[in-house]
């Protein structure tokens, strides 16, 4: 129900407020609303639900498993995706399953207007279209949101998902403007409250390229860059189902030798050489002005013209982000390929805006300060469509859960690369804006996109956002793995000639003795297919791709298995939140401050955290001993 | 914290007797499973177990095995110690054989760590073991870090540091995988560097085992059949006079050892007991116990009488030697030749006589060259200086192969790095820079390693 204003009857009470209507609110208030939970969102303006600020993208390297992890545990932004993309590609094809990253060209007009139909036709969920400018505390617990005008709405919990509209301030060269996105109002105020009731605010800073219009581009110049020819989706739920060949494609430019000397010269007009900017940029997404300071050798550098949307003409130019003045950037981009007599639309920008600091978090993203207040996306020092929506998915289940007297859902770092992002978040800090990365990962092999509805599906079942339909589904996949599994171990291939013979035409060695074909597909060269004639049964592809990941990849698996095992032992050790750090003997006093503000949930995370010895560790364990004992 | 752990607890060097330490679960299956003697399972706890250390049937050494049950003992968890002769060779022998089989080599101190996290002491005790295991050792320890330093340690640092500029091209690689500015690492880069830190690694670990031997010593075992003259060549080689042979009688791990210092390396002669007391009267080892001998030694001084006849004994012996650095030496070449060798190809021979010193100083100029003791002194090579670098740097060859035989089978560049990456571990390991993942170590690393 959409609601432009409200009459606020003395009974309204919600369960859950989420105040921003991007990536992170439309997880958070779809997963309370379905959960049933009286939810409100409250959001600038509805036409910029689940708005697209900058790269037409979802997906990519670790990004696009964690959109299949949102799937698994019930969450919206596959699926939306499957409903508005220009272009699909699998990458990391030439490399290992663990690292194959699904990625989208998003119609950013479809996706938007797709998520906005879902959220505005969501049962139990509100939306009101309004700024919230300050927080009602009472003892630490959150009690009511304030809006501009003054008006206090009531809530039992509020999930915050402002983005980059805390004190949001636009720049371009010395220009600054206080702003958030496309002109829109910042939130003036909303930092000021949260700091108030006692949050560390931290400035940082993130940036856009230019958009130029699709007609002025000699596209001759470039080369295309088309969407896979093999048909894939983000969601478990959907079979993919469009024409390959109408994807739209993007394309591959370079920077020339002029681009390198205009932007050199004009180094000191950019907000960034020129001193303007006090927020602190993404280290792995610098500016164009960046990498030619940086990497000053390189004579040109990779741009990938990108398609915004269908329905009008913006072509996104990735690689090219600048905090330069109008003037330059004309120059900049008539310096490139095909774009001499290009045409920009909307100029390139910077953006600062307030963060809190997420060691103030606890890992269900409620926040230790005030009681039933959640934060989730870039107010916690993140970036990236993806990383925003699966903490709000987080953020939401978990405000729904508390309401319900349930325990938060924690992922752990072998579970998902949701779990890997939050528990850095709540154990390291950022400092500047926060990417996930396959790096990030330690057990990425564990953390594969074929198998996020295996690692998730149940807790997604469990929470109550994956229907019975959808995980009787599931469980038949789970079925026909083992029955497969099965097969191939009981199907032996004896060593006859014919057989032989063929395997050799593989490149495989001749059997000596009979074999079955689980063993046989531990050998490199054989593929699935190639063994296919000798098992009558049909199977569908994901079941025969997680079979033949398994037997492939077995050694490595279990190196990483055994290494997790190790891990869970220390998380299993649980640190209570009343613990006061300061009484325990012997601890290095970094070591109390740190443990003291990050407050562990267990002695797993407490070890990750930097400036905890493992002496400091023996201690606490000591302490532990002691007080158990007595 | 459940895996086995194992680690020798005696001060590594001479001694009669050498203990090795495992605990965890587990552990007394592990050792039984290389154990000739009683079924340690099935034993009482707190027992004393008689009977042989086997690898694969064949006997490494005679032992006394200790077998502790959970929880009354001192990690709490089951632990079983082996007694073994002190022999460096031995010890280390069975350490290997622990760690091929499951055992994890224990970090300093873990031991202790063990027992203060399973509750058997507290901090303050633990302090106190500390204390008991005295500085000395302690230095010791200090010390066998203190000598990695210099080329070594810039030779490891360089694989560490080359490693990780794979792995973080590896990485940039997955997640930027459009970016053509960056090098895309291949199998072929990974191959040369891994081929390249094998090499040197087993260089430098075949140097550091040679040098081990210098510092330890040579293990020297006469063999040959009664009455050939191996007391005599013995004593000759020990100074009639002077013999240094020491003898702790009453238990049945009776070792006996005589040792002669040769270029400042030292020659510890295995069994001299049973040289010397059986020459003379009816010799009750048979091949069998020669074969064993030579399985212990570094180098076997193989022993013919000039005056007989080959005999299907000595045969046998000879075919034995073929993997080994050994002697030949035929004694009471002032008696009769009866001796034909003509047929078999012996290394090294030299002839000796039973009454004067004749051969005596070229067997010892034998022995230099074949231990290149001269050059080793003379060159300044990089070499780690303790067991616990040595199994360190061991722990890494298997994992090296791994990344290899994934490279040849084309396992992609991002499996092959989980290896890349626990190689690098280990190497910072022997660092002493990371102990992986280890919860509670720096405290405990005081300790030194065993207790």
């Amino acid at each position: 129900m959409l609601y432009n204003t409200i009459d606020f009857g003395s009974d309204i009470m919600y369960d859950v407020i989420v105040i921003g209507g991007g990536h992170a609110g439309c997880e958070a208030s779809l997963a309370s609303a379905r959960l049933g939970k009286k939810t409100l969102l409250i959001t600038g303006k509805i036409k910029n639900i689940a708005d697209m600020p900058c790269n037409p993208s979802i997906g990519g390297p670790a990004k696009g498993i964690i959109v299949r992890e949102i799937d698994a545990l019930g969450g919206e932004m596959a699926k939306n995706i499957d409903k508005s993309f220009l272009q699909m590609k699998m990458l990391n094809t030439k490399k290992g399953p663990a690292v194959r990253a699904l990625r989208a060209q998003a119609d950013k007009v479809t996706y938007q207007k797709e998520m906005q139909d879902t959220i505005l036709n969501q049962k139990n969920l509100e939306v009101l279209e309004a700024m919230a400018e300050d927080l009602e505390v009472v003892d630490n617990k959150f009690k009511a949101v304030v809006l501009a005008d003054g008006t206090q709405i009531e809530g039992k919990s509020v999930v915050i998902t402002t983005g980059t509209y805390l004190k949001g301030m636009v720049l371009y060269g010395d220009t600054k403007i206080s702003s958030g996105p496309h002109d829109e109002k910042p939130s003036l105020h909303l930092s000021d409250a949260l700091k108030r009731i006692g949050f560390t605010i931290k400035r940082l800073k993130t940036g856009t390229p230019p958009r130029i219009k699709k007609d002025t581009i000699d596209f001759s110049k470039a080369t295309i860059q088309p969407g896979d020819k093999e048909l894939y989706n983000f969601s478990f739920s959907n079979t993919p189902n469009y024409n390959p060949d109408e994807q739209i494609p993007c394309h591959l430019i370079y920077t020339t030798p002029e681009t390198h000397k205009i932007i050199k010269e004009n180094l000191t007009k950019s907000s960034m050489y020129g001193g303007y900017v006090e927020g602190v940029g993404p280290r792995y997404c610098p500016s164009i002005e960046d990498k030619i300071v940086k990497f000053a050798d390189k004579e040109r550098h990779q741009i990938f013209l990108e398609p915004e949307s269908l329905y009008y003409d913006d072509i996104y130019i990735q690689g090219f982000s600048t905090s330069m003045p109008r003037d330059i950037q004309e120059k900049m981009v008539h310096s490139l390929p095909g774009l001499e007599h290009a045409e920009i639309v909307k100029y390139a920008y910077a953006i600062e805006y307030d963060a809190i600091d997420s060691l103030q978090l606890k890992p269900s993203l409620e926040s230790k300060i005030v009681e039933n207040l959640y934060t989730a996306g870039q107010i916690n020092g993140t970036s990236g469509y993806e990383e925003a929506a699966g903490q709000g998915l987080i953020a939401g289940i978990n405000a729904a859960r508390k309401i319900d007297g349930k325990e938060p859902i924690v992922l752990k770092r072998n579970e998902a690369y949701i779990g890997v992002l939050i528990d850095d978040l709540v154990t390291k800090g950022v400092i500047d804006p926060y990417r996930l990365l396959t790096s990030r990962a330690e057990y990425r092999l564990l953390l594969r996109h074929d198998n996020a509805n295996i690692r998730l599906m149940k807790y997604g079942y469990d929470i109550g956002l994956i229907d019975k339909k959808e995980y009787k589904k599931f469980e038949r996949l789970l079925r026909d793995i083992e029955l497969l599994k099965e097969l191939l171990k009981t199907i032996k291939i004896t060593p006859k000639e014919e057989t032989n013979n063929y395997l050799e035409s593989l490149g495989s060695a001749k059997l000596l003795d009979s074999i079955t074909l689980y063993d046989l597909l531990k050998r490199p060269e054989i593929e699935f297919e190639s063994i296919k004639k000798y098992i009558e049964e049909d199977f569908d592809k994901d079941v025969i791709e997680q079979v033949v990941i398994n037997i492939k990849y077995d050694g490595y698996i279990s190196k990483e298995n055994k290494e997790v095992e190790k891990m869970l032992e220390y998380e299993k050790i649980l640190l209570s939140e009343d613990l006061d750090y300061s009484k325990v003997p012997n601890l290095a006093k970094e070591a109390v401050q740190k443990l003291n503000e990050i407050k562990p949930i267990n002695v797993g995370q407490a070890l990750r955290i930097s400036g905890v010895n493992p002496a400091d560790i023996t201690m606490l364990l000591l302490y532990l001993k002691r007080n158990r004992n007595e | 914290m459940n895996d086995i752990i194992v680690a020798i607890s005696t001060s590594l060097g001479k001694g009669a007797i050498s203990i090795i330490r495992l605990s965890g679960e587990g552990c007394i299956q592990l050792v039984n499973n290389h154990f000739k003697g009683k079924n340690l399972t099935k034993v009482d706890s707190h027992t004393i177990n008689y009977g042989y250390i086997i690898d694969n049937s064949k006997i490494i050494d005679q032992v006394l095995i200790s077998v502790m049950k959970a929880p009354k003992t001192y990690t709490r968890e089951d632990v079983v110690e082996i007694n073994c002769h002190g022999g460096i060779a031995a010890t280390n022998k069975i350490l290997e054989l622990m760690i091929l089989n499951g055992a994890r080599l224990a970090e300093p101190g873990e031991f202790t760590k063990r027992a203060f996290l399973n509750g058997r002491i507290d901090l303050v005790e633990a302090e106190a073991v500390m204390d008991l295991i005295n500085s000395k050792t302690e230095k010791a320890r200090i010390q066998s870090v203190n000598q990695l330093e210099g080329r070594l340690t810039n030779i490891i640092r360089k694989f560490r540091q080359e490693l990780l500029e794979l792995l973080a091209n590896i990485e940039v690689n997955i997640d930027y995988p459009e970016y053509e500015d960056i090098e895309v690492v291949t199998i072929d880069n990974i191959k040369d560097k891994v081929k390249e830190m094998n090499t040197s690694l087993n260089n430098i670990i075949k140097e550091s085992e040679n040098r081990k031997i210098i510092k330890d010593g040579i293990n020297v075992a006469i063999v040959g059949r009664p009455n050939v003259g191996k007391s005599s060549i013995l004593n000759k080689l020990l100074g009639e006079n002077k013999a240094i042979v020491t003898d702790i009688a009453g238990t049945t791990r009776d070792i006996v050892e005589g040792s002669i210092t040769l270029n400042g390396i030292e020659l510890n002669f295995i069994d001299t007991a049973g040289i010397r007391n059986t020459e003379d009267v009816v010799e009750k080892y048979g091949v069998e116990k020669s074969i064993e001998e030579i399985n212990k030694a570094d180098l076997v001084i193989f022993v013919l009488n000039n005056n007989e006849e080959l005999t299907n004994d000595d045969i046998e012996l000879i075919n034995k030697l073929k993997n080994k650095k050994y002697i030949t030496v035929i004694n009471k070449k002032d008696l009769e030749q009866k001796l034909d060798i003509s047929k078999y190809e012996l290394n090294n021979v030299i002839y000796t006589d039973t009454i004067s010193m004749d051969g005596i100083e070229s067997l010892k100029d034998k022995i230099i060259e074949l231990f290149n003791l001269e050059e080793i002194e003379q060159n300044d090579v990089d070499i780690f200086t303790s067991t616990r670098q040595i199994t360190l740097a061991k722990e890494c060859l298997p994992i090296l192969k791994d990344v290899e035989e994934g490279v040849i089978n084309n396992v992609p560049v991002d499996m092959v790095s989980i290896d890349i990456k626990r190689i690098w571990t280990l190497l910072g390991e022997i660092l002493g820079e990371n102990y992986s993942e280890e919860l509670i170590d720096q405290l405990f690393s005081q300790f030194c390693l065993g207790k």
